[in-house]
């Protein structure tokens, strides 16, 4: 299981708000596809994912605030197909 | 770092969008090291992903008389207004290949329009909790990015030209209640795009693009 981390925005963001899921759990996903969509500031930010695979659980909702190291979602990449 | 300068001109927005994503695969692809494309949009109002609707003032049917589309974009931030006299910069760039800092990079937006209004003798300033680079009390341009891939488009919109910012009334700029101007009213005098874009050219040229 791979875990989808929020990382590191930039010095002294702490937090993002999740604006726009791009797939929901049992969604097949490609390594690198932008999976979801953040917004900081003045910056809306795609996350890619970091692995092939199938989302097993989403821990965030749209508009949920997210701190940088927390995990959003679970990837199960022995799935891929 | 080189890149490729566009000069669009006057263009569409929804056209100018579509061209800021086939100049970003360009970038993704490694076709294009970086791209900055510069341009002006007739009248338009976009909202951002922190967008509110309330946020628009005016009647949407009533603008749309007035010939102007509101559009929903993949930018960060809320409701804001473009037209002509508005000189757009959408840098496309690929920030893995220097800080992955999204608030370094804004700030650096905002040093390019600092160094713009300086090189015509204004000084302008950053406000604390607020983006932008504002001129007294009175902000005169406004950011709104998005990162993909780590590779940015959209960017930053000053405000040249005097002639249409009573079309900001239509809206609560950014959500907030302020007052815009532009680098014609701070002066009081006529600004040539021309010279703006030239001024902006070597600024960026001048910077190697290390925003």
């Amino acid at each position: 299981m791979i875990q989808v981390i929020l990382p590191e925005l930039g010095e002294g963001i702490q937090k993002a708000t999740v604006s726009f899921w791009y797939f929901k759990a049992g969604d097949t996903v490609k390594d690198k596809e932008s999976l979801v969509e953040l917004t900081t500031d003045k910056a809306a930010f795609n996350l890619p994912s970091p692995s092939a695979g199938i989302i097993s659980e989403v821990f965030f909702n749209e508009g949920d605030s997210v701190n940088i190291g927390e995990v959003l979602a679970l990837i199960d990449e022995s799935l891929q197909q | 770092m080189s890149f490729k300068l566009f000069d669009l001109g006057v263009v569409d927005y929804q056209q100018a969008r579509e061209f800021q994503k086939s100049v970003f695969q360009d970038v993704a692809c490694g076709r294009l090291p970086a791209a900055v494309i510069l341009c002006q949009h007739p009248a338009v109002i976009t909202v951002g992903r922190s967008g509110k609707k309330e946020n628009i003032l005016a009647d949407p049917e009533a603008l749309k008389r007035r010939g102007i589309d509101i559009y929903d974009v993949e930018r960060g931030g809320d409701v804001t207004y473009h037209g002509p006299g508005q000189q757009l910069v959408y840098p496309i760039i690929n920030l893995a290949q220097g800080k992955k800092d999204i608030r370094y990079y804004l700030r650096s937006l905002e040093e390019v329009g600092l160094a713009l209004l300086g090189a015509f003798g204004v000084t302008g300033l950053r406000k604390e909790g607020a983006s932008g680079v504002w001129v007294g009390n009175q902000k005169i341009a406004s950011l709104g990015i998005a990162i993909k891939q780590w590779i940015t488009y959209h960017g930053l919109a000053i405000n040249i030209k005097n002639n249409d910012l009573s079309n900001f009334s239509f809206i609560r700029p950014c959500g907030m209640d302020i007052t815009m101007t532009s680098l014609e009213g701070v002066l009081q005098r006529e600004v040539s795009m021309l010279q703006v874009k030239q001024t902006l050219t070597e600024d960026l040229l001048r910077r190697r693009l290390a925003l």
